[in-house]
């Protein structure tokens, strides 16, 4: 007996906490849609299936190969970030023909809706985002994780041709636009361990969501 | 690809009265025509909401197809039922002078709007549901496609899109809205914005799929699972961080919509629907659901999708949508032809519930009064509203305000900008509607 899940433990509490959770009859089923919240839904009983807390066995065991494949995120901890290295002074020549079309030259802006990528400029400084709209978001001062950068572009860059980019390339574009952002000097090469150590400068500016519904605005 | 092959075509003198008013005009980054509500006659409500279905005038239409042979102008006789008509066909068309047409086209790292000043009801036809891409439409062979759930798991599994079929299906309406929707009439209001401008990146359409609840269930979710990151099969390989309690509430694997498989435009062959939160995280194209401890921080939760706050923060995992409501009709760039009775009717919808009352208010929000919803009001889906309004040519303002059964009240303009700040980026639900002038014309009020 595998552990139960949070769903089948729902499940169980709907069915009374009961060791054994009563069959229902097809007449207390048949006419019911599924609930509102599937906290208490069990595909397993809609009329002629397996039972509550059967599976219908459909589906197939995920090959590790698959697995390893599209596995390739990169999270705030930067755990998963991959064997390479690049520098910044390479990152900016492979920024130049790669990214420049689309980001200007020095990431300054280029074609809309493209973002600003690189800017630090003292007007832009404070996080002062909500009461001054002209301030440009740039990866410098609204970006909280420095890992995310390097998961962004490899996984959605260049936009017309992602995924071609190398490991030691992406290491390359990571530490120049940090680099251009006044994030890591200007001579950095970054590496997994060098990029799990960068803390970008407004990282503790971003809050979890308090909106709860009901009155007032927030 | 649509089934709107008729969207260039030209209306011929259908509807003399209606043609004679109807004129072109440029707004923002679209094309739209105006057009004119008539009333004052009998059957004042079917007749306006006829009449407020717009055509679009030469080569304005969105859609630069070509004519055909079958979109050519037809020649209308002068007694329709003295000639044998059309046969049956395979899909159909509009009607010759129905041409919504989403707008702008083109984009690829960028959106198009539902027409949602020339829609009625609640459904959103699935060829006029908004459109928001970060990387295009992916081609997917849907036969070979899978769902990859692993991570913290009991049996990390694929599914499918037959696996999914195969599953217990339910069956929802849920509106989806993407959370800028709004922003550029909110920055900047504009008296030529339309009602497509103004809130046309939120659609209401009829979903069907499985609980992600039942997938979770047979690959068996660890204890220790809390969020899960599910990613789109796009060029940008989307991926979006949830809290997993959302499963368990009312998420959904969805592979049809309108009763049809999905559009590739909407996710074909397999969409990730979160009801009532912003549109960005409903992933399209789905492939992949990995279970973890904490959220990712993609950069479509950090860089975008986060809400700048006063006090020089941003607000983050900002998902759920507050309650919304937009007069459709009269709407920008309409034209009230004639005095009397007509319907002030549009879309309210939450995504924490159901919407409890809409109130419209003809003097600019001086007084309001409720309206009345015209059908069923389903939790996080639209709801249509209208009011009786007896207009005699003066200038009014007419405005709508939702409540939802949190008790959350939609906020006026400037309500909004005071506690978030002039920057704020996302969910723009105040106060809007329509100046409309003696003459009839009516256009955006959103300095609410």
């Amino acid at each position: 007996m595998r552990r139960l899940t949070p769903y089948l433990m729902a499940a169980s509490l709907a069915a009374g906490c009961s060791g054994r959770a009563p069959v229902p009859s097809t007449s207390d089923v048949a006419s019911q849609p599924p609930p509102a919240t599937w906290g208490s839904y069990d595909a397993g009983g809609v009329p002629g299936g397996p039972g509550l807390r059967q599976h219908y066995g459909l589906g197939a065991t995920a090959p590790d190969s698959l697995i390893a494949r599209w596995n390739s995120d990169i999270g705030p901890d930067g755990a998963e970030l991959p064997q390479g290295k690049g520098s910044a002074a390479d990152g900016e020549k492979l920024y130049a023909t790669a990214c420049a079309s689309c980001h200007g030259v020095g990431g300054v802006g280029g074609i809309a809706p493209n973002p600003r990528l690189v800017g630090r400029d003292s007007a832009a400084e404070g996080f002062r985002f909500a009461s001054d709209p002209s301030r440009t978001k740039t990866i410098g001062n609204y970006w909280p994780y420095a890992t995310t950068l390097f998961d962004y572009i490899r996984r959605a860059m260049p936009l017309a041709t992602p995924g071609s980019l190398t490991d030691d390339q992406v290491y390359a574009l990571t530490a120049y636009l940090l680099a251009a952002n006044d994030v890591i000097p200007k001579g950095t090469t970054l590496d997994a361990a060098a990029l799990r150590e960068v803390k970008m400068p407004y990282r503790d500016r971003f809050i979890p969501d308090d909106r709860t519904g009901g009155p007032g605005v927030k | 690809m649509n089934d709107g092959s008729n969207d260039e075509r030209v209306s011929h003198e259908l509807d003399a009265e209606r043609d004679a008013r109807a004129r072109s005009e440029s707004s923002g980054d679209h094309t739209v025509s105006r057009r004119v509500l008539l009333g004052g006659v009998a059957g004042v409500a079917a007749g306006a909401l006829a009449a407020s279905l717009p055509r679009v005038a030469t080569g304005q239409s969105a859609a630069a197809a070509a004519p055909t042979a079958a979109t050519s102008p037809p020649t209308m006789p002068g007694d329709p039922s003295s000639l044998l008509g059309t046969p049956t066909s395979a899909q159909g068309v509009r009607a010759t002078e129905v041409a919504p047409s989403r707008v702008p086209v083109g984009q690829v790292a960028g959106s198009s709007r539902a027409p949602l000043g020339q829609l009625t009801g609640t459904i959103t036809p699935s060829d006029l549901h908004f459109e928001r891409h970060h990387a295009g439409v992916p081609s997917i062979d849907a036969a070979s496609h899978q769902l990859l759930i692993h991570g913290l798991v009991e049996r990390p599994m694929t599914f499918s899109v037959d696996d999914i079929k195969r599953l217990p299906q339910v069956t929802r309406t849920h509106f989806v809205e993407c959370s800028g929707n709004g922003r550029a009439p909110f920055k900047q209001p504009k008296p030529d914005t339309t009602a497509q401008a103004a809130a046309g990146m939120s659609s209401n359409t009829e979903w069907t799929g499985v609980p992600l609840a039942t997938l979770f269930r047979e690959v068996g979710v660890k204890p220790e699972a809390k969020w899960f990151l599910a990613e789109g099969g796009d060029a940008c390989h989307m991926t979006r961080s949830v809290p997993i309690e959302k499963a368990w509430e009312d998420a959904m694997v969805v592979w049809a919509q309108n009763g049809e498989p999905l559009r590739p435009a909407q996710g074909y062959p397999l969409r990730l629907l979160l009801p009532g939160f912003e549109g960005n995280i409903n992933v399209k194209w789905l492939r992949r659901l990995e279970l973890g401890t904490a959220p990712w921080m993609t950069r479509w939760e950090t860089s975008v999708y986060t809400d700048p706050l006063l006090g020089d923060k941003a607000r983050q995992f900002s998902f759920v949508l507050d309650v919304k409501s937009v007069i459709t009709s009269p709407s920008h760039p309409d034209v009230i032809a004639t005095r009397g009775w007509r319907p002030i009717t549009g879309l309210a919808w939450s995504g924490r519930g159901r919407v409890t009352r809409v109130e419209v208010s003809t003097d600019g929000g001086s007084t309001w009064h409720d309206a009345q919803l015209t059908g069923p009001a389903l939790p996080k889906a639209h709801v249509r509203f209208q009011y009786m309004w007896n207009w005699q040519g003066e200038a009014a303002t007419i405005l709508s305000r939702a409540t939802d059964e949190t008790g959350q009240v939609q906020p006026t303009r400037s309500e909004l900008i005071a506690v978030r700040g002039p920057g704020t980026d996302y969910h723009f639900t105040a106060i809007v509607g329509w100046d409309v002038k003696p003459d009839g014309s009516t256009f955006y009020h959103g300095e609410t």
